[in-house]
Parts: structure tokens; sequence; C-alpha cells
């Protein structure tokens, strides 16, 4: 009987050959690496600032305080960062299907999505995800918070779900990308917009908002309502105090969708020709 | 019998034109393009009318119809300024092909500026008119209030355009002496939004930050256009702004003049 753990050692050594190489390669380019992480930090600190600048003028905004928004943004951006990191390049499938390289991954006896996946890694979002947890900690120490061990579960499984529902939203994306080729900017109005939306208070949102970026692509369950749990803040409509406790089925449905989309967009493919 | 000026002003009226039907083409990516506009625009609309609210109805001299103005006008106007710093011409300068470009009878700077600004007011029907359509419908927003505003806008609007064009050679041309410019490209596209009013109207900034703002080419390319377009600043005001687009649209262009004549005696081509 093979060793369960040696057995899973082998299956992933080609990726992990791969991504070693992207890191090595990554690094290599210094200067570039530099220029790189100095500009996913700009990213994220004008990001912050967008947020910060609407404070200047206002104390509360959608029932938050800017302390409490902290949070919410740094939820937000740290887990999008991380799965920008491992997943972002995702958005490259248009270039592969207008070049006709995607036939080369079939060429290969790996699961396509997977190949796809660990094709790539972007060690520069590392800047920008410190933003984003700069931010969450600069929120937490500020707020006053019961800290409670369920409270700190409450965080941990809400960060980790909100990192598993963004990577879902990338391949998602890239399902849709087999039928849109041109027009990804389509699918960029939710990778995108979605983490725009997710670092805004939902409690702003009217009703069409909260069932597209509430539920829909459930942007609200990766940072707002998970804090508005975490904070004992009043729910809105549609949105009760509690909610933030089922970002997990979030991140799960997302998969599925993101799995069908896959599917569908696959079946679809007919190759590059030539 | 034309004049010389005649002749070469139509060559670059052909090269907008030529522009302007290259971009015509990409209907599905238009069409992308202005549901990401709407999408963007939505969300923004939420944000921010929460905020005019919660400052009671006068947010640093916005209210509801203006902020509204804002967002549509500026999410419009995304398709057509160039906020991201790539060019044709920058991939031109690092491949070499900038040498053919530069035995042709034309002036390199101006032929680029001219196929840019042509695809950019192309991109106004398939995404600008709709998306400052949809604001006007369905949220609902200021529009100027006499012809006057709406001539003065679109003046604004077409300088605009120009002198993101003009801006963005200038990092295409400054490959002439890095070859590798996306380092530049980089920054300019994180900078130059900011700075352009797309995140928050620089009204909204601190005084400091917006004084360095000012200082720059990017409120020129968005802010300035929407301002006027939308009717928030009038009369000697407009003026005021067009002027200043005019100041940057000459200073831009004179120093990639002087950076095009500079960079074609340094000019080096890799390999051969």
């Amino acid at each position: 009987m093979a060793d369960p753990t040696s057995s899973v050692a082998v299956l992933t050594r080609p990726y992990r050959a791969v991504l070693a190489s992207r890191i090595r390669s990554q690094r290599s380019y210094r200067a570039s690496f530099t220029v790189d992480l100095v500009s996913s930090l700009l990213v994220g600190i004008v990001e912050l600032a967008e947020v910060g600048v609407l404070f200047l003028n206002v104390d509360r905004l959608g029932g938050l305080e800017l302390t409490q928004i902290l949070i919410v943004f740094g939820l937000a951006d740290l887990a999008f960062s991380v799965a920008d990191l491992a997943f972002g390049h995702c958005d490259n499938l248009p270039t592969y299907l207008r070049a006709g390289t995607l036939d080369v991954f079939y060429l290969r006896p790996q699961p396509l999505l997977l190949q796809l996946i660990t094709s790539d890694i972007s060690l520069r979002r590392l800047a920008r995800a410190m933003v984003g947890l700069a931010s969450l900690v600069t929120g937490l120490v500020l707020v006053d918070i019961d800290w409670s061990f369920a409270a700190v579960a409450l965080l941990l499984v809400s960060a980790l779900s909100g990192i598993a529902t963004f990577a879902a939203m990338f391949v998602w994306a890239a399902g849709a990308q087999f039928f849109l080729i041109d027009g990804a900017e389509a699918t960029n109005a939710f990778v995108y917009g979605g983490r725009y939306a997710a670092s805004q208070p939902a409690s702003v949102w009217n009703r069409p908002l909260k069932v597209v970026f509430g539920f829909f692509f459930p942007m609200a369950f990766t940072a707002y309502l998970p804090t508005v749990t975490l904070l004992g803040l009043p729910g809105t409509d549609l949105m009760p105090s509690w909610l933030g406790w089922c970002a997990p089925l979030a991140a799960v449905f997302t998969w599925a969708m993101a799995l069908l989309a896959w599917r569908i967009g696959v079946r679809h493919y007919r190759g590059g020709g030539g | 019998m034309p004049t010389s000026i005649q002749t070469t002003g139509r060559t670059y009226w052909r090269l907008l034109v030529a522009g302007f039907r290259r971009q015509s083409t990409y209907r599905l990516a238009a069409l992308g393009g202005l549901i990401a506009n709407t999408t963007f625009g939505l969300l923004k609309v939420a944000i921010l009318f929460a905020t005019v609210r919660a400052a009671g109805g006068d947010l640093n001299g916005y209210d509801i119809g203006t902020i509204s103005a804002y967002i549509w006008i500026s999410q419009g106007l995304l398709g057509s300024i160039n906020l991201n710093g790539r060019s044709d011409i920058a991939t031109r300068i690092k491949d070499g092909g900038i040498v053919v470009d530069f035995l042709r009878p034309l002036d390199v700077q101006a032929a680029s500026v001219a196929t840019e600004v042509g695809q950019s007011i192309f991109a106004l029907i398939p995404r600008g008119l709709p998306t400052v359509s949809i604001g006007v419908l369905v949220v609902g927003m200021d529009v100027p209030s006499a012809a006057s505003g709406y001539l003065l806008g679109a003046v604004s609007l077409l300088l605009g355009i120009v002198v993101s064009s003009t801006t963005v050679y200038l990092v295409a041309a400054a490959g002439f002496w890095l070859v590798e410019t996306r380092g530049l490209q980089i920054l300019y596209m994180v900078v130059s939004g900011f700075f352009a009013g797309l995140f928050v109207p620089i009204d909204l900034f601190p005084n400091a930050l917006r004084i360095v703002a000012e200082c720059t080419p990017f409120p020129s390319m968005l802010m300035y256009p929407v301002d006027v377009l939308s009717g928030r600043v009038a009369g000697l005001e407009a003026l005021g702004l067009v002027g200043l687009q005019v100041l940057w649209l000459v200073l831009t262009a004179l120093a990639g003049h002087l950076m095009t004549r500079a960079g074609r005696r340094k000019l080096e081509v890799q390999g051969g």
C-alpha cells in the first residue's frame, strides 16, 4: 500500500516544478520585480485612499465608521490579492485562445484547469495583500471587539472563504472567455467590479445591487457581512446580522458556478486550428 | 491646386479616420466595456450617493445631481481616455519598427496622436453615449443649462482626449532611452486614474493632494471635461479650465516633439 503523502507528492510534483520556476524567474529580474512590487503597493494605497477621502467629508457610511470600514476594506483586499496572486493569470486565457496556444495545454497529461491555474504565480500581489492586511489589523486594533473563540473563528473562516470566493470568480470569468474572447471586459465588470463591491458597505446598495453583488456573486460575504457579524451591528434589508457565518456557503456556491462555467466553456471550445 | 498645409492636414485627418474605423471592428469588446462601465457606475452611485446624503446633501460642493453627472460622464469617458499608458508607438519604439516610421514623410508624433485620437472618438459611440444615457435616463443627473455649456463641453472633451494621447506619447518616447518602458507605463496607470479624478473627484481630496494633482496633466484628461460637460463649472471658470487644458496640450506636445527629435539621434535598434 503506497504511503498517501508520498503519492500526493508525486502527483503535485509537475505543478510544484512549474510554480518554483515561475518564482525563480520573477526574482531573477530584480529591477523589474521591484517595479512590480512598488506599483502593486501603490495600487493598494490608492484604493485605500479612495475610501479614506470619502471619510474626510463624512463620519459614517452605510452605518459604519472609518475604523470599521478599515476591517471591511482589509478583509476584502487581503482576500482578493491572495486569490489574484494564485488565480489572477486565468485572465490570460483570451490571449491563449486568440493565439491558439491553449492547444498546447491539451498535449499534457494534466487537467486543463489545473494547468492554467498553476501556470503562473504573481508574487507582486503580495505587496497589495500587505496593504489589505495592514488595514485589517489597524481596524481590528482600533475597534472595540469582544475577542472570543467565536470571533477568532469567524475572522479566520471568513478570510479563507473570501479567498476561495474571489478565486472562483477568476475561474468563472475564464470559463466565460471561451464564448467572449474579445469581450473580456464584460467579466471584468464582475471580477474587478466585485472586488470594488466587496470593499463597500453593502448597506448602501439598492435591492438589485444586493441581489447581484450580495448573493449571485456573493461579494458581500467576503468582507462586509462577516464584519457586521463580528461587530454585532444591526442587519439591513435582506441581510440579517448573523449572515456573516455563511461565508463558506457563499464560497462553495461560487465554486460550483465557476466549475460549471468552466465545463461549459471547455465543451464549447473547438481548438485554435492551424 | 491644394497647398502643402492642406495636403499634410488631409494625411493626418485620414490617419484619424483610420483609427476611428479600426476601433469600429471591435464590437464585442465595446459591449464588454459598456457592461463594465455601467456596473462600476451603479456601484459608484451607491457609495457616492450615500456619502452625499451622509454629508447632509452637500459634499464639498457636490449634490446628488452633480455627483451623478460626475459618475456617468467619467465612466463614459473611460473608453476614450488612455489611463493605462499603453500605446502602439511604444511597442514600435521597443521592437525597432519605429525606424520605418521615421522613413515616412510624416511627423511620427503627430501620426501616432492622430490615430489614437481617432480610436478614442469612435469609443464615444458604443461606450460614451450609452453610459451617459443610462445616467440621464435611469439614474438622473445634472446637465448644462445653456447651449454654450454643451459647445464648451465638446471642446473640453476633445482637448481631454488629445491631452491623454500626447501624454501617453511621452511614456512611449521615454523608450528611446529606456528601451523597456513597462515600469513607467505601470506607474502611469496607477497614478493617472487617481489624479485624473476617476476614483473620487479631486475637489474632495485634501488640499495638498489636490494641488499635487493640479500640477499634473491628468485632471485635464478627465476631471476638467467632466466638470465642464456636467455644467458644474460654467461661464468664465469653465473657460479657465479649457485654457488649462490648452496649456497642458501645448506643454505635452512640445515635450513630445523635443523628445522625438532627440530620441531619433539616440535611437539604437537592437539586433538586425
